[in-house]
């Protein structure tokens, strides 16, 4: 991943980039660091949100308990007496009416709560997400598959919301409503809630079987879609290719093949899990029965005290008590998921951080009298280093002017593997440096050194004859002016995305910028000028333009230096020439390092490095390379010596 | 659309309609449940009859076997009617896709059909299950709980009327809102996401401007945005539990002492207030399930739509009625060619474009973006029509020949070309199913591509990945070339074909050209001069008119615009485009 462009990982198909179901290492860790994340920030909340599961569960079973004492307490006395007195019934039933709502009410502002938890917590994640990857070092990015990332903002917080707003409530519900229901059944009569465990095992078993023969098959259907969409994604991006070789038929039968087999695993996975609901469902109604059966007998012939109101009020809490156990085996999946997911969303917040030691700052300055630099907080353009020596404890002021070194310089992106060798080169200040060489040759490696987007492992890097490493990474950077091969730019207005380089820029300032970088006219012609918002990296704007708001955005910031890669893609000439001269506008007074391909851009420099192997093995003007008949000679001429 | 849609159906017609049956059958048998249990507990319990105890109990297991049984075949002939659905939408679809013109591709993007091809089939596969399987289940147990519910009690079952009513009321117009408020909240949230991978992707540009705060701070400002979005839409849904509850509790309470006094006053029997009881939670569930299953149906109308343009989309090319088989040549005659991409557009991309190419001659194109170049030349192979004159291909007119004939004889090697997933010859026999490897290395040979294979791991059963990613975009493009040339074509066409082979290799190529196809026409789009200047004659494109036409030295001479490219690119070869020592 030496060339930082990458394709965005292919992270479409759900088994794609080798994301598939994983055991999770540590789930219960895992588990607590989740809670604890959520806690942090809505302790009261949380606590509020547990205890009201448990109130509402109270004013539920207490309504289901009513039932039975409505006929024995109540109804089949009022039955029996001749005068019937209605007044205690209706403060019980106020009584529970009271109940009722108070159930109603909590249930209302956890709902609310819960809103603000989850959503909150899904807020603070993301941003922490984002700010943590704003501190990550360039490498993580270059490692890491851009979908990969992407589905952790995605897919992995999806799981995530999934989890702390439904599963986790879930199951704290489904726990205290099995046990509290379990308990009522006892009260009201141990040899029916024997029958009703014996029954719940049954179905347990049943679940179970079914359960795993349709996750086996939900597995195969995954990898089914992943195929037909792997194939569908490549023939829908050669479909202009398919029609010019004429290959329609032949595709279309690959295409009903896999189409076929998807077919066959997604109706085995689907088959499983349907008949998973009507079993457990009938499985309850037959227990149920039973029940019914047996708890007839019992009231009947007066057995181990049930009453009819008893009976009624077992049948509820009967049909309840299945419920959290399939709830709970539903959003087991889900957890597993969840897990999955935070742990990837944890692996990125635990990355390390780009480390920045460097303590020479930029500062502003001026000059006295006698010519010395001193430090100041107006802008006045000029800048100096503050280079501050800890052993002496004095403090030298260097004047900012862009002179790059790079002394014996040795690169690899891992230790083992080296890509640069030896690299030598004297960069004055103004002067344009250009690196030229066949693909592979290290040169786009170079412009990711001098900015520190990666260390060196041997050697020296001086930026006004301070080592880099002794730089503020920021101050560095903002020295160093950056025009890459594929331009990025972001979904705002133009006039924003020339401003990104320098963000206080007036709007005089940006217009200037842009006439320098030749992007005004064609900036005018667009339906909104300046504030026409650029959206999908400016999908809206051909290739050159792209590059000429990039040329743009480098030349507001105006760094002392620069580092351009020049794209190679071929754009048609009349671009080419205005981007051409933009670049050279951009170039002129500032020490350049450029990745040239253009052959007038090396003829204009000061010195050309041939690279091969990571080693510069020619160095000199056009003139000079050329009279030495070497690589250099060949690769313009195109013939050998 | 619907009509579209369920044409698709075809051979699962028979499951698709005893899914709903049996799930009728199963609610009705269920429905049965709270009927016999109240007759148990009346006519067993309270009657004091142990045999009817247990001949209702049994009854009821009867009834729970049965429903599990029809229930299960439901489940069963669902899924396979909603499988199979899915796997006709896809076929019908990808068939179309096939049949589908330059233009028709054009106009829907290749990342839209991918999401139609996966994404919109398996909601339209979801929601399809759910209206077979829940759609039919949901109202009809609501239909059936109420009538038992009016079998048993009348003045009760009012009660619970006017409950579903109401709650029906309430839970539509808070599902009606909530949907259209998740709707704005799921485009906001795409935003957001979009912005974290330009972040991604663009982190070069990020740290090397020092923007981490900056970005930093736009994020949280429009995570905070969506925040306060996700809450207002969430809230409206957390009104539905709270609504659910009252109603649900407000029955019971109002059955408890309406049952009370009925039973008190020798109207209602105990069993029968069990039953009530029972209808009541059937009811309410059946109407939360519909608010779900109107939420679902809502979601997936976009992806149904989606769906029918594809399958609703007409080629616009068609055969001739009595077509052409056979090219004689590779002449190429354009008469009075007018073309625009759309149909009753005014803009001409192409403007009477007249122009004769004799079999075997090789000509170069050349010209500015947007000049037309390539409209020009797609227009050859009948990958698109032309508005208006005629285009004439070995003497007949391009829409008299079968459109394969045509395609086959015709090469075209494209601009944005890619290769597939397969080996390097499965790859170069796409060109030619029938190809030897012999033919297949001769082919290589001509396009200078034979060089690098061999290099390769396995040679010619080097495995390319998808979109030719492990192979660079020089190799790519002459693996493209050779592809192109196995169809052994009358007309060879290369869009900008060799921009990213260095000079050197390019040279070769046009040389095997010139000896190896002599009788081939070749036409060439380049914007190198060195690609085109040997060729017998030059096509200088400007907006879609030929602005000057002749060989490379008149051209020099006599076109301003030929004179400009040619004297920038003076000596200008590229310097890195993977070094030609092969």
């Amino acid at each position: 991943m030496s060339r930082g462009r990458m394709p965005m990982g292919k992270g479409r198909g759900p088994m794609a980039g080798g994301r598939g179901p994983k055991k999770v290492e540590n789930p219960g860790k895992l588990l607590a660091r989740i809670i604890s994340y959520v806690f942090r920030k809505y302790k009261i909340q949380t606590i509020f949100i547990v205890v009201s599961i448990f109130i509402s569960i109270f004013a539920n079973l207490q309504g289901t308990m009513f039932t039975k004492s409505l006929i024995d307490d109540y109804i089949t006395p009022l039955v029996k007496s001749d005068n019937p007195d209605f007044t205690d019934l209706k403060n019980a039933i106020i009584r529970v009416a009271i109940f009722y709502a108070i159930g109603i009410i909590v249930t209302f502002i956890r709902e609310r709560l819960s809103v603000i938890v989850t959503q909150g917590t899904l807020r603070d994640l993301r941003e922490d997400l984002f700010t943590k990857m704003q501190n990550l070092p360039v490498k993580y990015f270059d490692t890491n598959a851009h979908g990969d990332i992407m589905s952790i903002y995605t897919n992995d917080i999806d799981t995530l919301r999934q989890m702390i707003s439904q599963s986790i409530p879930q199951i704290i519900n489904s726990v205290v409503t099995f046990i509290s229901v379990f308990f009522c059944m006892i009260v009201l009569s141990v040899p029916l809630t024997v029958i009703t465990l014996l029954m719940l095992v049954v179905s347990l078993f049943a679940t179970k079987h079914i359960a795993g023969n349709s996750g086996r098959y939900f597995l195969e259907q995954q990898n089914s879609i992943g195929r037909l969409n792997g194939y569908i994604e490549e023939m829908m991006e050669g479909q202009k290719v398919v029609k010019v070789f004429c290959h329609e038929e032949e595709s279309i039968k690959d295409f009903n093949e896999i189409n076929d087999a998807l077919c066959i695993s997604a109706n085995k996975a689907h088959t499983y899990a349907n008949i998973l609901m009507p079993i457990n469902a009938q499985l309850s109604h037959i227990n149920y029965a039973i029940c019914a059966m047996i708890g007839g007998v019992l009231a009947l012939n007066n057995i181990t005290g049930l009453t009819i109101g008893g009976l009624v009020s077992f049948l509820s809490f009967n049909r309840s008590f299945s419920q959290p156990i399939s709830q709970v085996s539903q959003q087991l999946n889900s957890i597993v998921m969840a897990l999955a997911g935070a742990e990837r969303v944890f692996m990125l917040l635990d990355e390390e951080i780009e480390i920045d030691d460097g303590y020479v700052e930029l500062v502003r300055c001026t000059e006295d009298k006698d010519g010395n630099i001193v430090e100041t907080k107006e802008y006045t353009g000029m800048w100096a280093w503050k280079h501050f020596h800890q052993a002496e404890g004095t403090t030298d002021y260097i004047r900012l002017k862009g002179e790059i070194v790079l002394d014996d310089v040795d690169f690899g992106y891992v230790d083992d593997k080296m890509v640069l060798h030896n690299i030598d080169v004297y960069a004055n200040q103004g002067q344009k440096i250009a690196f030229v060489g066949t693909t592979g040759a290290g040169k786009t490696t170079i412009t990711n050194l001098i900015n520190r987007f990666y260390d060196i492992q041997d050697g020296k890097i001086r930026f006004d004859g301070i080592n880099v490493n002794k730089i503020k990474k920021a101050d560095l950077r903002r020295s160093l002016g950056v025009v890459l091969q594929d331009t990025n730019l972001f979904t705002n207005t133009v006039r924003e995305n020339i401003r990104y380089g320098k963000l206080d820029a007036t709007d005089e300032e940006v217009v200037a910028a842009a006439k320098l970088a030749n992007a005004h006219n064609f900036i005018k012609r667009l339906p909104k000028g300046y504030d026409t918002v650029l959206t999908g990296n400016g999908s809206n704007l051909s290739q050159g333009q792209r590059q000429l708001l990039s040329i743009a955005r480098a030349a507001i910031a105006n760094p002392p230096a620069l580092i351009l890669d020049e794209a190679t893609s071929s754009i048609d000439t009349r671009t080419e020439k205005m981007v051409q001269d933009g670049m050279d506008k951009l170039m002129k007074g500032r020490t350049t390092f450029v990745i040239a391909h253009r052959l007038s851009t090396v003829r204009n420099s000061d010195c050309i490095m041939v690279l091969e192997n990571g080693r510069i093995i020619e160095r000199g003007t056009h003139d000079e390379l050329i009279d030495q008949k070497g690589k250099y000679y060949q690769l313009y001429t195109g013939k050998t010596a | 659309m619907i009509k579209t849609l369920l044409s698709q159906v075809k051979q699962y017609k028979l499951v698709s309609v005893l899914t709903p049956i049996c799930m009728i059958l199963e609610v009705i048998l269920e429905s049965f449940i709270p009927l016999v249990i109240g007759w148990l507990i009346t006519n067993g319990i309270e009657a004091k009859d142990q045999s009817k105890i247990i001949y209702y109990g049994v009854i009821m297991i009867i009834l729970a076997v049965l429903s599990l049984i029809v229930g299960a075949l439901g489940g069963i002939f669902g899924s396979k009617a909603s499988t199979g659905f899915a796997k006709n939408l896809r076929k019908a679809m990808f068939e179309n896709i096939q049949t589908f013109s330059f233009s028709n591709i054009d106009k829907f993007s290749t990342a839209s059909l991918i999401t139609r091809l996966t994404t919109d089939v398996t909601n339209l596969q979801m929601a399809y299950q759910m209206m077979l399987r829940m759609f039919t289940r949901a109202p009809f147990s609501l239909i059936v709980a109420m009538t038992m519910a009016f079998f048993v009690n009348k003045k009760i079952a009012t009660i619970y009327l006017i409950a579903v009513l109401v709650l029906g009321t309430i839970l539509v117009l808070i599902m009606s809102r909530a949907v259209k408020y998740f709707n704005a909240v799921f485009k906001k949230y795409d935003d957001l996401n979009e912005s974290v991978q330009e972040n991604i992707i663009g982190m070069r540009v990020v740290k090397s401007f020092v923007r981490e705060d900056y970005e930093k701070e736009r994020f949280k400002k429009a995570s905070g945005n969506i925040y306060m979005m996700f809450k207002k839409a969430e809230n409206i849904i957390t009104y539905n539990g709270p609504v659910m509850m009252l109603t649900v509790y407000s029955c019971m309470i109002l059955i408890s002492w309406l049952g009370a006094n009925y039973i008190v006053g020798g109207e209602l029997a105990i069993g029968d207030l069990t039953t009530l009881l029972g209808y009541c939670m059937n009811i309410l569930m059946s109407l939360m399930m519909l608010s779900m299953i109107f939420v679902m149906v809502t979601m997936s109308y976009a992806s149904a739509k989606r769906i029918t343009e594809v399958l609703n989309e007409k080629s616009d090319l068609t055969n001739g009625k009595c077509p052409i088989f056979e090219v004689i040549d590779g002449s190429i005659e354009f008469k009075d060619v007018s073309f625009s991409y759309k149909e009753d557009s005014d803009e001409s991309v192409l403007k009477n474009i007249n122009l004769s190419i004799n079999a075997g001659e090789t000509i170069g194109i050349i010209g500015g973006t947007g000049s037309a170049k390539t409209s020009l030349v797609n227009l050859i192979s009948r990958l698109y029509d032309v508005s208006d004159g005629e285009l004439f291909v070995g003497g007949v007119n391009v829409k008299e020949y079968d459109l394969e004939t045509l395609r086959k004889k015709v090469a075209v090697v494209l601009q944005k070309n890619v290769l597939f997933s397969g080996t390097v010859l499965e790859n170069l026999r796409w060109g030619n199913k029938e190809a030897t490897k012999e033919e297949c290395i001769e082919a290589c040979k001509l396009a200078c591509a034979d060089g690098f294979i061999e290099k390769m791991k396995d040679g010619y059963d080097t495995f390319i990945e998808q979109g030719g990613s492990n192979v660079s975009g020089g190799q790519k493009q002459r693996l493209c070339i050779a592809r192109a040339l196995l169809t052994q074509p009358k007309v060879l066409i290369l869009d900008d074909s060799t921009s990213a082979v260095d000079t050197a290799t390019d040279a070769r190529i046009r040389e095997a050209f010139l000896k190896k196809i002599p009788d081939t026409t070749k036409i060439i789009i380049a914007q190198r001069i060195s690609s085109i200047q040997h060729a017998d004659r030059i096509i200088v494109m400007e907006d879609g008119e030929i602005n000057g036409i002749g060989t490379h030295d008149y051209l020099v001479e006599h076109n301003d615009i030929y004179k400009d490219v040619y004297e920038s690119q003076i000596g200008n070869t590229d310097l890195d485009v993977e070094g030609g020592a092969e």
